[in-house]
């Protein structure tokens, strides 16, 4: 079962998990650095206090169900699911290894994945069915999905969300990971997608805006989900590329770069020293 | 004067309208038969589904690939799911939701593909599928199904609801002739034998089975030869043991689909005969690569030899 972890708890286990996806990614010298790095607060605080699921109950129809959209940002996901018990930590050690199944995007082979994502814009349509399913089968389970700000562009999103609003899913959320910052610059350079608050609240959605590194901000908004009765829910989470790590903070290299031995080394004292600070 | 489809299915329905019937069915006794529908309700004889069973049919608006991922995430959650969508824009618009959110994913959506092929004849190549063969062949966990009659369509539609694939299944909207009283065994993956014969096989798939019947019946009657006529109803995975069989004989191989001549049924026939060393006379009948030309489905039929005469002469090339 899950023991719903204090403020303090997951702030601490925030920092971590950045130390293990820095870790892993290092080791496979590959994977998704600052959009790990910037979505990660929001998986400690679905897994760790939020959502109901559990990896012996996996397999259970009233558990809550999270689809990672933007799906390479894998490394964020696998060591939270480590840390809650669905495999051991050790396996990230393959890594994008040959025939390893942790590979650069979520799979069902991987014991807490949902769906296999990794092309964008398919993660809300996923959710919108399973959100339709828990409704027709009256469960209470809730379905949640973490966006890119850079897919939202992908016509298949506005798709899902006129559905979404259409079939009055409250029993679905979708938190955009806001990090403003894609592959070749930023979002609102490369294809402006702003205000998205109101185009989603044009959509039908209850919309709210968070700081996506504020555990008690998270903490609250999911909380108070659904924001409105008989409308979808939408977190802006407004959270920074590599967060946590000073010199790839808002640096775009940082989208898939990985650290050197010397980065690497630099990266987890700075995550040591925070740590210290939270003790 | 050639025999036609038209005077030979009187008494039978579109397979279009068997899939809605059988559906209905299904729907009686079981709440988990959901229908997610693009817009689709309307061409795909759903009307009546949507009335009986307002709470099993799921509406997205004309949105192929959020229809394909919903219907991705509702399997997911156990639901048994057909996705209906002309098979046009199904497996093209939607292409990476049926690769990914279904095939890859594992999500057993029955994705039902109406009004395929030239189906739509002179609304034009917008409307026709003739890639869809090649394209879903070419994915991993996907079983692909052209049912030719209606007892076919049915056992299709019956079979996929209870199988834990994913599947496409396609089919037209014309009425169709009942291939054979005989022949009632169906299974995915094995090619019916719907006519017996000596000196050719002709192989069809869907709506092109007919014709190669009546090419049979004309070779017979006119040439003094006699074909077998296989429905190689399931395109992926391919009754490799019949072709085999069928190819063992010696005998010339003609094969006949609505579909692009490129990486359909003819190719694959083609592929497993060439790798296991026959080298049996073959031709395969289709719709060329070129803009297709203007028309009613019969008409296209006609157009490219996919009819009595067409298929009869193609026969006629590879015995003489």
């Amino acid at each position: 079962m899950l023991k719903v972890m204090s403020e303090k708890e997951l702030a601490q286990k925030s920092v971590e998990y950045r130390k293990k996806i820095l870790k892993y990614i290092y080791q496979a010298k590959a994977g998704h650095t600052g959009g790990s790095l910037s979505c990660i607060d929001i998986l400690n605080v679905l897994y760790n206090y939020s959502m109901n699921v559990d990896a012996d109950r996996f397999d259970s129809p009233d558990r809550d169900r999270y689809i990672q959209s933007k799906g390479h940002t894998v490394e964020a996901l696998y060591v939270v699911l480590a840390s809650r018990g669905f495999f051991p930590e050790t396996d990230l050690e393959t890594l994008c290894k040959y025939q390893s199944h942790y590979i650069g995007h979520p799979t069902r082979k991987v014991h807490g994945v949902e769906q296999n994502t990794g092309a964008l814009g398919h993660g809300l349509s996923l959710s919108v069915g399973t959100a339709i399913a828990g409704k027709l089968d009256k469960r209470d389970y809730r379905v949640f999905t973490v966006l890119g700000d850079g897919e939202l562009p992908e016509g298949s999103n506005w798709e899902a969300a006129l559905s979404a609003s259409h079939y009055k899913l409250d029993n679905l959320c979708a938190i955009l990971d806001k990090n403003t910052l894609q592959i070749s610059g930023p979002t609102s350079a490369v294809c402006n997608t702003d205000p998205v608050d109101d185009k989603f609240e044009a959509f039908g959605w209850a919309v709210r805006h968070v700081d996506g590194h504020n555990i008690n901000e998270l903490m609250a908004a999911f909380d108070a989900l659904p924001f409105e009765k008989g409308k979808p829910s939408l977190i802006i989470a407004h959270t920074v590329k590599g967060k946590g790590v000073s010199y790839m903070e808002n640096q775009l290299k940082w989208h898939h770069g990985v650290p050197d031995k010397q980065q690497y080394a630099d990266a987890i004292q700075e995550l040591d020293e925070l740590e210290e600070t939270l003790a | 004067m050639d025999a036609t489809i038209e005077n030979i299915a009187v008494s039978q329905r579109a397979n279009l309208e068997v899939f809605s019937g059988t559906l209905q069915q299904l729907a009686k006794t079981d709440r988990d038969i959901i229908v997610v529908t693009s817009d689709s309700r309307g061409s795909g004889k759903l009307v009546p589904f949507g009335q009986k069973f307002p709470e099993q049919i799921i509406e997205v608006g004309i949105a192929e690939q959020n229809l394909v991922g919903v219907a991705a995430g509702l399997a997911s959650a156990g639901k048994k799911v057909f996705a209906v969508s002309p098979a046009c824009f199904l497996t093209a618009r939607a292409l990476e939701q049926i690769k990914n959110d279904v095939a890859y994913s594992d999500n057993p959506v029955k994705l039902i593909g109406i009004s395929a092929g030239v189906s739509y004849g002179a609304l034009g190549s917008t409307h026709h599928s003739l890639h869809d063969f090649a394209v879903l062949r070419t994915i991993n966990n996907l079983i692909v199904v052209a049912p030719a009659d209606n007892f076919e369509t049915e056992q299709a539609i019956l079979l996929a609801a209870e199988t834990d694939m994913p599947v496409y299944i396609r089919f037209g909207k014309k009425q169709m002739p009942l291939l054979s009283e005989d022949e009632k065994t169906f299974e995915f993956g094995k090619g019916r034998i719907v006519r017996e014969g000596g000196d050719i096989t002709i192989i069809g798939t869907g709506e092109t089975v007919a014709p190669a019947l009546l090419a049979a019946e004309k070779l017979e009657r006119e040439h003094d030869l006699s074909a077998t006529v296989v429905s190689m109803h399931t395109i992926k995975p391919l009754d490799y043991e019949l072709l085999q069989n069928i190819a063992a004989t010696g005998r010339p191989i003609v094969t006949v689909e609505e579909h692009s001549i490129y990486g359909g049924l003819g190719e694959a026939c083609a592929s497993f005969l060439i790798q296991n060393n026959f080298c049996n006379r073959f031709k395969i009948i289709g719709i060329p690569d070129e803009y297709t030309v203007t028309g009613s489905q019969t008409e296209i039929f006609n157009h490219y030899g996919i009819s009595e005469g067409g298929i009869a002469a193609a026969a006629l090339g590879l015995v003489k």
